[in-house]
Protein backbone atom coordinates (compact mmCIF):
# COMPACT_ATOMS: atom_id res chain seq x y z
CA UNK A 1 0.00 0.00 0.00
CA UNK A 2 1.54 3.77 -0.74
CA UNK A 3 1.35 5.95 1.84
CA UNK A 4 -0.06 9.18 0.63
CA UNK A 5 0.07 12.28 2.69
CA UNK A 6 -2.52 14.85 2.63
CA UNK A 7 -1.12 18.05 1.66
CA UNK A 8 -1.91 21.22 3.35
CA UNK A 9 -4.87 22.00 0.37
CA UNK A 10 -6.78 18.51 1.36
CA UNK A 11 -6.47 19.71 5.21
CA UNK A 12 -8.00 23.22 5.12
CA UNK A 13 -10.72 21.75 2.57
CA UNK A 14 -11.52 19.09 4.97
CA UNK A 15 -11.72 21.71 7.83
CA UNK A 16 -13.87 23.73 5.49
CA UNK A 17 -16.34 21.10 5.38
CA UNK A 18 -16.30 20.19 8.96
CA UNK A 19 -16.13 23.81 9.89
CA UNK A 20 -13.60 23.55 11.55
CA UNK A 21 -10.59 26.98 11.40
CA UNK A 22 -7.37 24.75 12.67
CA UNK A 23 -6.54 21.27 13.27
CA UNK A 24 -6.54 22.27 16.92
CA UNK A 25 -9.80 23.58 16.76
CA UNK A 26 -10.44 19.55 17.03
CA UNK A 27 -9.30 19.08 20.45
CA UNK A 28 -11.25 21.97 21.69
CA UNK A 29 -12.59 19.33 23.98
CA UNK A 30 -9.40 18.59 25.66
CA UNK A 31 -8.73 20.73 28.82
CA UNK A 32 -6.09 23.57 27.82
CA UNK A 33 -3.73 22.66 31.44
CA UNK A 34 -3.31 19.23 29.72
CA UNK A 35 -2.37 19.83 26.42
CA UNK A 36 1.58 20.97 24.93
CA UNK A 37 2.09 24.03 23.84
CA UNK A 38 5.86 23.17 23.59
CA UNK A 39 7.94 19.95 23.95
CA UNK A 40 8.25 18.02 27.34
CA UNK A 41 10.87 20.51 28.94
CA UNK A 42 14.06 18.18 29.98
CA UNK A 43 13.27 14.86 27.50
CA UNK A 44 17.17 14.26 26.11
CA UNK A 45 16.53 14.10 22.42
CA UNK A 46 18.64 11.12 21.51
CA UNK A 47 20.05 8.00 22.92
CA UNK A 48 21.69 4.75 21.53
CA UNK A 49 19.62 1.51 22.31
CA UNK A 50 22.26 0.63 24.41
CA UNK A 51 21.85 3.36 26.39
CA UNK A 52 18.30 3.35 26.38
CA UNK A 53 18.58 -0.54 27.51
CA UNK A 54 20.24 0.65 30.17
CA UNK A 55 18.08 3.39 31.58
CA UNK A 56 15.11 1.20 31.40
CA UNK A 57 16.49 -1.85 32.78
CA UNK A 58 17.48 0.38 36.24
CA UNK A 59 13.36 2.07 36.17
CA UNK A 60 12.30 -1.67 36.11
CA UNK A 61 14.85 -3.02 38.77
CA UNK A 62 13.21 -0.22 41.16
CA UNK A 63 9.56 -2.39 40.55
CA UNK A 64 9.39 -5.60 42.97
CA UNK A 65 7.50 -8.26 40.63
CA UNK A 66 4.81 -10.20 41.31
CA UNK A 67 7.25 -13.31 41.06
CA UNK A 68 10.00 -11.85 43.51
CA UNK A 69 8.35 -11.91 47.16
CA UNK A 70 5.51 -13.64 48.94
CA UNK A 71 3.11 -12.10 46.78
CA UNK A 72 -0.99 -11.88 47.94
CA UNK A 73 -2.37 -9.29 45.50
CA UNK A 74 -5.60 -9.43 43.74
CA UNK A 75 -8.74 -7.67 43.84
CA UNK A 76 -9.53 -8.56 39.77
CA UNK A 77 -6.21 -9.40 38.53
CA UNK A 78 -5.02 -13.01 39.37
CA UNK A 79 -1.63 -14.77 39.61
CA UNK A 80 -1.73 -18.00 38.71
CA UNK A 81 0.32 -20.38 37.36
CA UNK A 82 0.41 -20.35 33.36
CA UNK A 83 2.62 -23.36 32.06
CA UNK A 84 5.16 -22.37 29.34
CA UNK A 85 3.07 -24.54 27.05
CA UNK A 86 0.87 -21.63 26.60
CA UNK A 87 3.43 -19.32 25.19
CA UNK A 88 4.59 -21.88 22.99
CA UNK A 89 1.38 -23.02 21.89
CA UNK A 90 -0.19 -19.41 21.09
CA UNK A 91 2.90 -18.51 18.62
CA UNK A 92 1.84 -21.27 16.48
CA UNK A 93 1.40 -20.79 12.53
CA UNK A 94 -2.16 -21.26 12.52
CA UNK A 95 -3.31 -19.25 14.98
CA UNK A 96 -1.91 -16.05 12.95
CA UNK A 97 -3.32 -13.67 12.78
CA UNK A 98 -5.20 -13.07 16.14
CA UNK A 99 -6.89 -9.92 14.62
CA UNK A 100 -10.70 -10.07 13.50
CA UNK A 101 -10.55 -13.21 10.93
CA UNK A 102 -13.35 -11.64 8.21
CA UNK A 103 -11.67 -14.48 5.96
CA UNK A 104 -12.80 -17.66 6.84
CA UNK A 105 -10.59 -19.08 4.27
CA UNK A 106 -7.36 -17.92 5.88
CA UNK A 107 -8.58 -18.07 9.28
CA UNK A 108 -9.49 -21.30 10.44
CA UNK A 109 -7.30 -21.92 12.90
CA UNK A 110 -8.31 -18.49 14.71
CA UNK A 111 -11.98 -19.09 14.25
CA UNK A 112 -12.14 -22.72 15.66
CA UNK A 113 -10.36 -21.57 19.02
CA UNK A 114 -12.69 -18.79 19.24
CA UNK A 115 -15.47 -21.22 18.74
CA UNK A 116 -13.50 -23.74 21.32
CA UNK A 117 -12.96 -20.73 23.71
CA UNK A 118 -16.98 -19.76 23.51
CA UNK A 119 -17.76 -23.16 24.39
CA UNK A 120 -15.28 -23.13 27.14
CA UNK A 121 -16.65 -19.83 28.38
CA UNK A 122 -20.42 -20.70 28.22
CA UNK A 123 -19.88 -23.85 30.09
CA UNK A 124 -17.72 -22.20 33.00
CA UNK A 125 -20.10 -19.18 33.22
CA UNK A 126 -22.95 -21.26 33.04
CA UNK A 127 -24.81 -19.87 30.11
CA UNK A 128 -26.12 -21.55 26.66
CA UNK A 129 -23.67 -19.27 24.79
CA UNK A 130 -20.55 -16.96 25.11
CA UNK A 131 -19.13 -14.57 22.78
CA UNK A 132 -15.78 -14.37 21.47
CA UNK A 133 -14.84 -12.33 24.04
CA UNK A 134 -14.58 -8.36 24.78
CA UNK A 135 -12.02 -6.31 26.15
CA UNK A 136 -11.77 -6.72 30.03
CA UNK A 137 -14.38 -7.66 32.58
CA UNK A 138 -15.19 -3.94 33.58
CA UNK A 139 -16.16 -3.33 29.34
CA UNK A 140 -17.96 -6.59 29.57
CA UNK A 141 -20.13 -5.55 32.14
CA UNK A 142 -21.01 -2.20 30.96
CA UNK A 143 -21.99 -4.31 27.92
CA UNK A 144 -24.30 -6.46 29.93
CA UNK A 145 -25.38 -3.30 31.31
CA UNK A 146 -26.71 -1.98 27.88
CA UNK A 147 -28.07 -5.14 26.75
CA UNK A 148 -30.19 -5.67 29.88
CA UNK A 149 -31.36 -1.95 28.51
CA UNK A 150 -32.19 -3.09 25.57
CA UNK A 151 -34.15 -6.62 26.34
CA UNK A 152 -36.29 -4.99 29.35
CA UNK A 153 -36.65 -1.40 27.25
CA UNK A 154 -36.06 0.26 31.21
CA UNK A 155 -32.93 2.01 32.12
CA UNK A 156 -32.02 1.94 35.59
CA UNK A 157 -29.17 -0.46 36.45
CA UNK A 158 -28.55 -1.59 40.36
CA UNK A 159 -25.50 -2.41 41.12
CA UNK A 160 -24.62 -4.45 44.73
CA UNK A 161 -21.89 -2.77 46.97
CA UNK A 162 -19.32 -5.48 46.48
CA UNK A 163 -18.92 -4.60 42.70
CA UNK A 164 -15.28 -3.53 41.79
CA UNK A 165 -14.88 -0.19 41.79
CA UNK A 166 -13.00 0.16 38.48
CA UNK A 167 -16.22 -1.80 36.95
CA UNK A 168 -18.26 0.43 38.78
CA UNK A 169 -16.33 3.52 37.25
CA UNK A 170 -16.43 2.35 33.67
CA UNK A 171 -20.44 1.50 34.38
CA UNK A 172 -20.95 5.11 35.25
CA UNK A 173 -19.02 6.36 32.86
CA UNK A 174 -20.67 5.09 30.21
CA UNK A 175 -23.80 5.75 31.63
CA UNK A 176 -23.09 9.59 31.89
CA UNK A 177 -23.54 9.40 27.32
CA UNK A 178 -26.49 7.02 27.21
CA UNK A 179 -28.17 8.99 30.03
CA UNK A 180 -28.89 5.60 32.17
CA UNK A 181 -29.44 5.73 35.90
CA UNK A 182 -27.05 4.05 38.04
CA UNK A 183 -27.95 2.97 41.54
CA UNK A 184 -24.76 2.10 43.57
CA UNK A 185 -23.48 2.78 47.19
CA UNK A 186 -19.91 1.68 48.38
CA UNK A 187 -19.56 -1.59 50.34
CA UNK A 188 -19.75 -1.95 54.06
CA UNK A 189 -17.13 -4.21 56.52
CA UNK A 190 -19.48 -6.88 57.01
CA UNK A 191 -19.19 -10.22 57.19
CA UNK A 192 -21.56 -11.13 54.51
CA UNK A 193 -23.35 -9.40 51.04
CA UNK A 194 -26.54 -7.29 51.80
CA UNK A 195 -29.07 -9.56 49.96
CA UNK A 196 -31.75 -7.92 51.64
CA UNK A 197 -30.61 -4.41 50.66
CA UNK A 198 -29.93 -4.91 47.33
CA UNK A 199 -32.93 -6.77 46.51
CA UNK A 200 -34.84 -3.99 48.50
CA UNK A 201 -33.73 -1.33 45.53
CA UNK A 202 -34.96 -3.25 42.49
CA UNK A 203 -38.05 -1.81 41.29
CA UNK A 204 -40.81 -2.15 38.51
CA UNK A 205 -38.29 0.25 36.33
CA UNK A 206 -34.76 -1.76 37.07
CA UNK A 207 -33.35 -3.28 34.03
CA UNK A 208 -30.69 -5.60 35.91
CA UNK A 209 -29.43 -5.85 38.99
CA UNK A 210 -25.49 -6.42 38.77
CA UNK A 211 -23.94 -8.41 41.28
CA UNK A 212 -19.99 -9.67 41.27
CA UNK A 213 -19.43 -13.25 42.47
CA UNK A 214 -17.44 -13.86 44.84
CA UNK A 215 -17.50 -9.97 45.36
CA UNK A 216 -14.86 -7.49 46.05
CA UNK A 217 -14.10 -8.06 49.26
CA UNK A 218 -14.29 -11.79 48.51
CA UNK A 219 -17.84 -12.70 49.81
CA UNK A 220 -20.04 -15.07 48.01
CA UNK A 221 -23.43 -13.38 47.51
CA UNK A 222 -26.99 -15.38 47.24
CA UNK A 223 -27.26 -15.05 43.33
CA UNK A 224 -30.23 -17.85 43.16
CA UNK A 225 -32.37 -15.29 46.07
CA UNK A 226 -31.35 -12.33 43.75
CA UNK A 227 -32.26 -14.06 40.50
CA UNK A 228 -35.90 -14.79 42.08
CA UNK A 229 -36.41 -11.30 43.33
CA UNK A 230 -35.14 -9.26 39.92
CA UNK A 231 -37.15 -11.58 37.96
CA UNK A 232 -40.20 -10.63 39.74
CA UNK A 233 -39.89 -7.34 38.95
CA UNK A 234 -39.65 -7.75 35.39
CA UNK A 235 -35.57 -7.03 35.74
CA UNK A 236 -32.24 -9.42 34.15
CA UNK A 237 -29.54 -10.48 36.29
CA UNK A 238 -25.70 -9.90 35.52
CA UNK A 239 -23.55 -11.65 37.49
CA UNK A 240 -19.75 -10.57 37.80
CA UNK A 241 -16.81 -12.92 37.69
CA UNK A 242 -13.63 -11.17 38.46
CA UNK A 243 -11.80 -14.42 39.41
CA UNK A 244 -12.92 -17.18 36.65
CA UNK A 245 -10.80 -19.69 38.71
CA UNK A 246 -13.71 -19.75 42.10
CA UNK A 247 -16.35 -21.21 39.28
CA UNK A 248 -13.76 -24.38 40.05
CA UNK A 249 -15.54 -24.61 42.92
CA UNK A 250 -18.66 -23.23 43.26
CA UNK A 251 -21.56 -23.32 41.62
CA UNK A 252 -21.98 -21.47 37.96
CA UNK A 253 -23.68 -17.80 38.23
CA UNK A 254 -26.00 -19.10 35.15
CA UNK A 255 -26.92 -22.45 36.90
CA UNK A 256 -28.31 -19.85 39.36
CA UNK A 257 -30.54 -18.14 37.46
CA UNK A 258 -27.91 -15.27 36.28
CA UNK A 259 -29.78 -13.97 32.83
CA UNK A 260 -25.82 -12.68 31.52
CA UNK A 261 -22.92 -13.60 32.85
CA UNK A 262 -19.68 -11.50 32.34
CA UNK A 263 -16.32 -11.43 33.81
CA UNK A 264 -12.45 -11.26 33.23
CA UNK A 265 -10.51 -13.77 32.23
CA UNK A 266 -7.11 -13.22 32.57
CA UNK A 267 -6.69 -15.40 35.69
CA UNK A 268 -6.55 -18.10 33.08
CA UNK A 269 -3.92 -18.32 30.38
CA UNK A 270 -2.80 -14.09 30.39
CA UNK A 271 -1.03 -13.33 33.28
CA UNK A 272 -0.49 -10.24 35.28
CA UNK A 273 1.01 -8.31 32.08
CA UNK A 274 1.04 -4.97 33.88
CA UNK A 275 -3.02 -4.85 33.77
CA UNK A 276 -3.11 -5.80 30.68
CA UNK A 277 -4.62 -6.48 27.70
CA UNK A 278 -6.99 -8.38 29.82
CA UNK A 279 -9.84 -10.70 28.42
CA UNK A 280 -13.52 -10.47 29.11
CA UNK A 281 -15.78 -12.71 29.36
CA UNK A 282 -19.62 -12.90 27.89
CA UNK A 283 -22.02 -15.43 28.00
CA UNK A 284 -25.93 -15.18 28.08
CA UNK A 285 -29.20 -16.86 27.90
CA UNK A 286 -29.68 -18.62 23.84
CA UNK A 287 -32.87 -16.01 23.32
CA UNK A 288 -30.95 -13.11 24.04
CA UNK A 289 -28.64 -14.08 21.41
CA UNK A 290 -29.56 -11.15 18.73
CA UNK A 291 -28.55 -8.85 21.56
CA UNK A 292 -25.02 -9.87 22.63
CA UNK A 293 -22.42 -7.44 21.71
CA UNK A 294 -19.44 -8.47 19.85
CA UNK A 295 -18.00 -11.13 17.87
CA UNK A 296 -19.89 -14.64 17.37
CA UNK A 297 -17.93 -17.94 15.64
CA UNK A 298 -20.50 -20.54 14.16
CA UNK A 299 -19.88 -24.17 12.98
CA UNK A 300 -20.94 -24.27 9.96
CA UNK A 301 -19.54 -26.84 6.53
CA UNK A 302 -18.23 -25.48 3.52
CA UNK A 303 -18.80 -26.10 -0.23
CA UNK A 304 -17.44 -29.88 0.09
CA UNK A 305 -19.39 -30.67 3.23
CA UNK A 306 -16.43 -30.06 5.34
CA UNK A 307 -16.63 -28.91 9.06
CA UNK A 308 -15.29 -25.21 9.25
CA UNK A 309 -16.00 -21.85 11.53
CA UNK A 310 -16.98 -18.72 9.86
CA UNK A 311 -18.44 -15.46 11.77
CA UNK A 312 -21.50 -15.53 12.39
CA UNK A 313 -24.83 -13.02 13.36
CA UNK A 314 -22.86 -10.44 11.92
CA UNK A 315 -26.12 -8.38 11.43
CA UNK A 316 -25.86 -6.67 15.37
CA UNK A 317 -22.68 -5.58 14.85
CA UNK A 318 -21.34 -2.27 13.90
CA UNK A 319 -19.22 -3.41 10.40
CA UNK A 320 -23.00 -4.36 9.03
CA UNK A 321 -25.66 -2.12 11.18
CA UNK A 322 -23.41 0.54 11.93
CA UNK A 323 -25.66 3.04 14.43
CA UNK A 324 -28.02 -0.01 15.40
CA UNK A 325 -25.50 -2.02 16.13
CA UNK A 326 -25.62 -3.91 19.44
CA UNK A 327 -22.12 -2.64 20.57
CA UNK A 328 -19.26 -0.25 19.20
CA UNK A 329 -17.30 -2.88 20.17
CA UNK A 330 -16.88 -4.83 16.80
CA UNK A 331 -14.02 -6.61 17.57
CA UNK A 332 -12.56 -8.68 20.32
CA UNK A 333 -9.12 -9.92 22.62
CA UNK A 334 -8.16 -12.74 20.01
CA UNK A 335 -4.59 -13.25 21.31
CA UNK A 336 -5.85 -13.37 25.43
CA UNK A 337 -9.03 -15.27 24.15
CA UNK A 338 -6.58 -17.81 22.30
CA UNK A 339 -4.57 -18.28 25.80
CA UNK A 340 -7.32 -19.13 27.74
CA UNK A 341 -8.19 -21.32 25.07
CA UNK A 342 -4.72 -23.38 25.41
CA UNK A 343 -4.24 -23.35 29.24
CA UNK A 344 -8.40 -24.33 30.00
CA UNK A 345 -7.85 -27.10 27.37
CA UNK A 346 -4.51 -28.11 29.15
CA UNK A 347 -6.27 -27.68 32.18
CA UNK A 348 -9.54 -29.76 31.36
CA UNK A 349 -12.50 -29.83 34.11
CA UNK A 350 -10.46 -31.44 36.17
CA UNK A 351 -7.57 -29.52 36.39
CA UNK A 352 -9.47 -26.57 37.12
CA UNK A 353 -11.23 -27.90 40.09
CA UNK A 354 -7.91 -28.84 41.28
CA UNK A 355 -6.57 -25.41 40.63
CA UNK A 356 -9.15 -24.07 42.34
CA UNK A 357 -9.28 -26.14 45.21
CA UNK A 358 -5.90 -25.41 46.16
CA UNK A 359 -6.13 -21.89 45.57
CA UNK A 360 -9.27 -22.00 48.14
CA UNK A 361 -6.91 -24.42 50.91
CA UNK A 362 -3.99 -21.75 50.33
CA UNK A 363 -6.02 -18.98 51.18
CA UNK A 364 -7.65 -20.56 54.06
CA UNK A 365 -4.46 -21.23 55.74
CA UNK A 366 -3.47 -17.74 54.79
CA UNK A 367 -6.58 -16.75 56.67
CA UNK A 368 -5.79 -18.64 59.78
CA UNK A 369 -2.16 -17.56 59.88
CA UNK A 370 -3.37 -13.79 60.30
CA UNK A 371 -6.50 -14.54 62.50
CA UNK A 372 -3.68 -15.46 64.95
CA UNK A 373 -2.05 -11.97 64.77
CA UNK A 374 -3.16 -9.52 67.67
CA UNK A 375 -5.21 -6.80 66.57
CA UNK A 376 -6.29 -8.80 62.69
CA UNK A 377 -9.74 -10.08 62.26
CA UNK A 378 -10.75 -11.77 59.26
CA UNK A 379 -13.86 -10.62 57.84
CA UNK A 380 -16.03 -13.22 55.54
CA UNK A 381 -17.86 -15.79 57.13
CA UNK A 382 -17.21 -17.61 53.46
CA UNK A 383 -14.57 -16.79 50.86
CA UNK A 384 -12.90 -18.26 47.51
CA UNK A 385 -9.35 -17.22 47.30
CA UNK A 386 -9.52 -14.08 48.62
CA UNK A 387 -10.78 -12.57 51.62
CA UNK A 388 -10.99 -8.97 53.74
CA UNK A 389 -9.03 -8.53 57.18
CA UNK A 390 -9.24 -5.61 59.36
CA UNK A 391 -6.57 -4.10 60.71
CA UNK A 392 -7.85 -1.52 63.26
CA UNK A 393 -5.53 1.17 61.60
CA UNK A 394 -5.15 2.45 58.21
CA UNK A 395 -4.02 -0.45 56.13
CA UNK A 396 -2.61 1.85 53.07
CA UNK A 397 0.23 2.65 55.14
CA UNK A 398 0.28 -1.34 56.49
CA UNK A 399 1.07 -1.97 52.49
CA UNK A 400 3.73 0.39 52.19
CA UNK A 401 5.40 -0.60 55.21
CA UNK A 402 5.30 -4.65 54.41
CA UNK A 403 6.47 -4.01 50.67
CA UNK A 404 9.46 -1.74 52.02
CA UNK A 405 10.25 -5.37 53.94
CA UNK A 406 9.87 -7.12 50.84
CA UNK A 407 5.80 -8.32 51.46
CA UNK A 408 3.40 -7.70 48.41
CA UNK A 409 0.83 -8.34 50.96
CA UNK A 410 -2.44 -7.63 50.09
CA UNK A 411 -4.85 -4.35 48.35
CA UNK A 412 -5.53 -1.77 50.98
CA UNK A 413 -9.35 -0.91 50.60
CA UNK A 414 -8.36 2.36 50.97
CA UNK A 415 -6.56 2.39 47.52
CA UNK A 416 -9.58 1.15 45.77
CA UNK A 417 -12.02 3.14 47.70
CA UNK A 418 -10.26 6.66 48.39
CA UNK A 419 -12.59 8.88 49.49
CA UNK A 420 -14.33 6.22 52.32
CA UNK A 421 -12.43 6.67 55.54
CA UNK A 422 -15.11 4.07 57.00
CA UNK A 423 -13.26 1.19 54.76
CA UNK A 424 -9.42 2.79 55.43
CA UNK A 425 -8.68 -0.14 57.80
CA UNK A 426 -9.58 -3.43 55.30
CA UNK A 427 -7.05 -4.74 53.61
CA UNK A 428 -7.88 -7.11 50.42
CA UNK A 429 -5.68 -10.59 50.44
CA UNK A 430 -5.62 -13.05 48.04
CA UNK A 431 -4.03 -16.34 47.48
CA UNK A 432 -3.64 -18.99 44.67
CA UNK A 433 -1.78 -21.90 43.80
CA UNK A 434 1.70 -19.92 43.52
CA UNK A 435 1.30 -19.28 47.24
CA UNK A 436 3.97 -21.37 49.24
CA UNK A 437 4.37 -22.13 53.01
CA UNK A 438 7.15 -19.65 53.33
CA UNK A 439 5.17 -17.45 51.73
CA UNK A 440 2.48 -17.39 54.31
CA UNK A 441 4.68 -17.32 56.77
CA UNK A 442 6.89 -14.04 55.48
CA UNK A 443 3.40 -12.35 55.60
CA UNK A 444 2.32 -13.11 59.13
CA UNK A 445 5.63 -12.29 60.34
CA UNK A 446 5.46 -9.16 58.58
CA UNK A 447 2.27 -7.97 59.49
CA UNK A 448 3.46 -9.11 63.34
CA UNK A 449 6.01 -7.27 63.76
CA UNK A 450 4.19 -4.18 61.88
CA UNK A 451 0.93 -4.31 63.93
CA UNK A 452 3.09 -4.94 67.16
CA UNK B 1 -58.90 -3.25 -0.85
CA UNK B 2 -56.16 -1.26 -2.15
CA UNK B 3 -52.74 -1.71 -1.97
CA UNK B 4 -50.14 1.05 -1.94
CA UNK B 5 -45.94 1.06 -2.39
CA UNK B 6 -43.08 3.23 -1.05
CA UNK B 7 -39.73 3.64 -2.92
CA UNK B 8 -38.16 1.61 -0.07
CA UNK B 9 -40.40 -1.29 -1.60
CA UNK B 10 -42.52 -1.66 1.28
CA UNK B 11 -46.12 -2.54 1.01
CA UNK B 12 -49.23 -1.58 2.88
CA UNK B 13 -52.86 -2.92 2.12
CA UNK B 14 -55.42 -1.00 3.98
CA UNK B 15 -59.13 -0.49 4.83
CA UNK B 16 -58.87 3.06 5.92
CA UNK B 17 -58.24 2.34 9.43
CA UNK B 18 -55.98 -0.49 9.75
CA UNK B 19 -53.09 -1.65 7.60
CA UNK B 20 -50.82 -4.40 7.13
CA UNK B 21 -47.49 -4.18 6.41
CA UNK B 22 -45.02 -6.06 4.33
CA UNK B 23 -42.03 -6.02 1.82
CA UNK B 24 -42.16 -6.29 -1.70
CA UNK B 25 -41.58 -9.62 -4.15
CA UNK B 26 -39.05 -7.53 -5.67
CA UNK B 27 -37.32 -6.59 -2.30
CA UNK B 28 -37.15 -10.16 -1.46
CA UNK B 29 -35.62 -11.47 -4.63
CA UNK B 30 -32.98 -8.48 -3.85
CA UNK B 31 -32.04 -9.65 -0.04
CA UNK B 32 -32.10 -13.41 -0.71
CA UNK B 33 -33.01 -16.01 1.59
CA UNK B 34 -34.28 -14.27 4.84
CA UNK B 35 -32.83 -15.68 7.91
CA UNK B 36 -34.67 -13.51 10.55
CA UNK B 37 -37.21 -11.04 10.99
CA UNK B 38 -37.33 -8.43 13.91
CA UNK B 39 -40.40 -7.69 14.57
CA UNK B 40 -41.65 -4.55 16.93
CA UNK B 41 -43.82 -4.79 19.45
CA UNK B 42 -47.60 -4.93 19.88
CA UNK B 43 -49.02 -1.57 21.07
CA UNK B 44 -45.81 0.78 19.84
CA UNK B 45 -46.61 3.92 18.28
CA UNK B 46 -44.34 4.24 14.65
CA UNK B 47 -44.29 7.39 12.45
CA UNK B 48 -44.15 7.25 8.69
CA UNK B 49 -40.46 6.40 8.10
CA UNK B 50 -39.43 4.96 11.21
CA UNK B 51 -37.90 1.32 10.82
CA UNK B 52 -39.77 -0.43 13.60
CA UNK B 53 -38.62 -3.60 11.82
CA UNK B 54 -35.16 -5.23 10.33
CA UNK B 55 -35.11 -8.74 8.18
CA UNK B 56 -31.86 -10.47 8.11
CA UNK B 57 -31.21 -12.30 4.75
CA UNK B 58 -27.76 -14.20 4.15
CA UNK B 59 -26.74 -11.21 2.61
CA UNK B 60 -27.76 -7.96 4.53
CA UNK B 61 -30.12 -6.88 7.31
CA UNK B 62 -32.18 -4.29 6.11
CA UNK B 63 -34.64 -1.85 7.99
CA UNK B 64 -38.26 -1.49 7.21
CA UNK B 65 -39.83 1.64 6.65
CA UNK B 66 -43.56 2.19 8.17
CA UNK B 67 -45.23 3.43 5.19
CA UNK B 68 -47.58 5.77 7.41
CA UNK B 69 -47.77 6.74 10.70
CA UNK B 70 -49.82 4.37 13.64
CA UNK B 71 -49.78 2.29 16.35
CA UNK B 72 -49.23 -1.35 15.85
CA UNK B 73 -51.11 -3.52 16.69
CA UNK B 74 -50.45 -7.18 15.38
CA UNK B 75 -47.33 -8.68 14.36
CA UNK B 76 -47.15 -12.10 12.35
CA UNK B 77 -45.81 -14.32 14.57
CA UNK B 78 -45.55 -17.36 12.35
CA UNK B 79 -42.42 -15.59 10.69
CA UNK B 80 -40.30 -16.41 14.42
CA UNK B 81 -39.90 -20.10 13.65
CA UNK B 82 -40.75 -19.58 9.13
CA UNK B 83 -38.44 -16.38 8.68
CA UNK B 84 -38.58 -17.64 4.92
CA UNK B 85 -42.37 -16.94 4.40
CA UNK B 86 -41.36 -13.26 3.62
CA UNK B 87 -39.49 -15.23 0.66
CA UNK B 88 -42.23 -17.49 -0.34
CA UNK B 89 -45.36 -14.93 -0.03
CA UNK B 90 -43.95 -11.76 0.18
CA UNK B 91 -47.18 -10.30 -0.24
CA UNK B 92 -49.56 -12.24 1.66
CA UNK B 93 -48.38 -14.82 3.93
CA UNK B 94 -45.04 -13.48 4.81
CA UNK B 95 -46.73 -9.80 5.96
CA UNK B 96 -44.95 -8.28 8.90
CA UNK B 97 -47.26 -6.22 11.33
CA UNK B 98 -50.75 -4.34 11.16
CA UNK B 99 -50.97 -1.01 12.83
CA UNK B 100 -53.59 1.90 12.91
CA UNK B 101 -53.42 4.52 10.45
CA UNK B 102 -53.35 8.03 12.65
CA UNK B 103 -53.77 9.89 9.54
CA UNK B 104 -55.22 7.90 5.99
CA UNK B 105 -54.13 11.33 4.20
CA UNK B 106 -50.78 10.25 4.69
CA UNK B 107 -51.58 7.27 2.00
CA UNK B 108 -51.97 9.80 -0.98
CA UNK B 109 -47.87 10.05 -1.08
CA UNK B 110 -47.37 6.48 -1.81
CA UNK B 111 -47.44 4.50 -5.18
CA UNK B 112 -50.30 2.75 -6.32
CA UNK B 113 -49.32 -1.15 -8.07
CA UNK B 114 -48.87 0.38 -11.33
CA UNK B 115 -46.58 3.29 -10.51
CA UNK B 116 -44.84 0.79 -8.34
CA UNK B 117 -44.33 -1.37 -11.14
CA UNK B 118 -42.80 1.58 -13.45
CA UNK B 119 -40.69 2.35 -10.62
CA UNK B 120 -38.92 -1.07 -10.35
CA UNK B 121 -38.94 -1.09 -13.80
CA UNK B 122 -36.70 1.76 -14.28
CA UNK B 123 -33.98 0.47 -11.16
Amino acid sequence: MRYLPLTPTDRTDMLGVIGAASIDDLFADVPGAARLTAPIAGLPHHASEMAVERHMAALAAKNVSAGSVPFFLGAGAYRHHVPASVDHLIQRGEFLTSYTPYQPEIAQGTLQVLFEFQTQVARLLGTDIANASMYDGSTACWEAVAMAGRITKRSRAVLCRGLHPHYVSTVQTMAKFTGDSIDYRAPKLEPQTDTAGLIAAIDETTSCVVVQYPDILGRIPDLAAIAKAAHAKGALLVAVVTEPVALGLIEAPGKLGADIVVGEGQAIGVGLNFGGPYLGLFGCSDKFVRQLPGRLCGETVDAEGKRGFVLTLSTREQHIRREKATSNICTNSGLCALAFSIHMTLLGGTGLAEMARISHLRARQTADALAAIPGVTVLNSVFFNEFTVLLGRDARDVVRVLADRGVLGGVSLGRLYPGVPELAQGLLITATETTTDADITALAAALKEVLA
Amino acid sequence: MPLYYTQDHEWIDTNGAVGTVGITDYAQSQLGDITFVELPEAGSAVKKGDAPCVVDSVKAASDVYSPVSGTVTDINAALEGEPELVNTQPESGGWLFRLTLADAGELAGLMDRAAYDEFVAGL
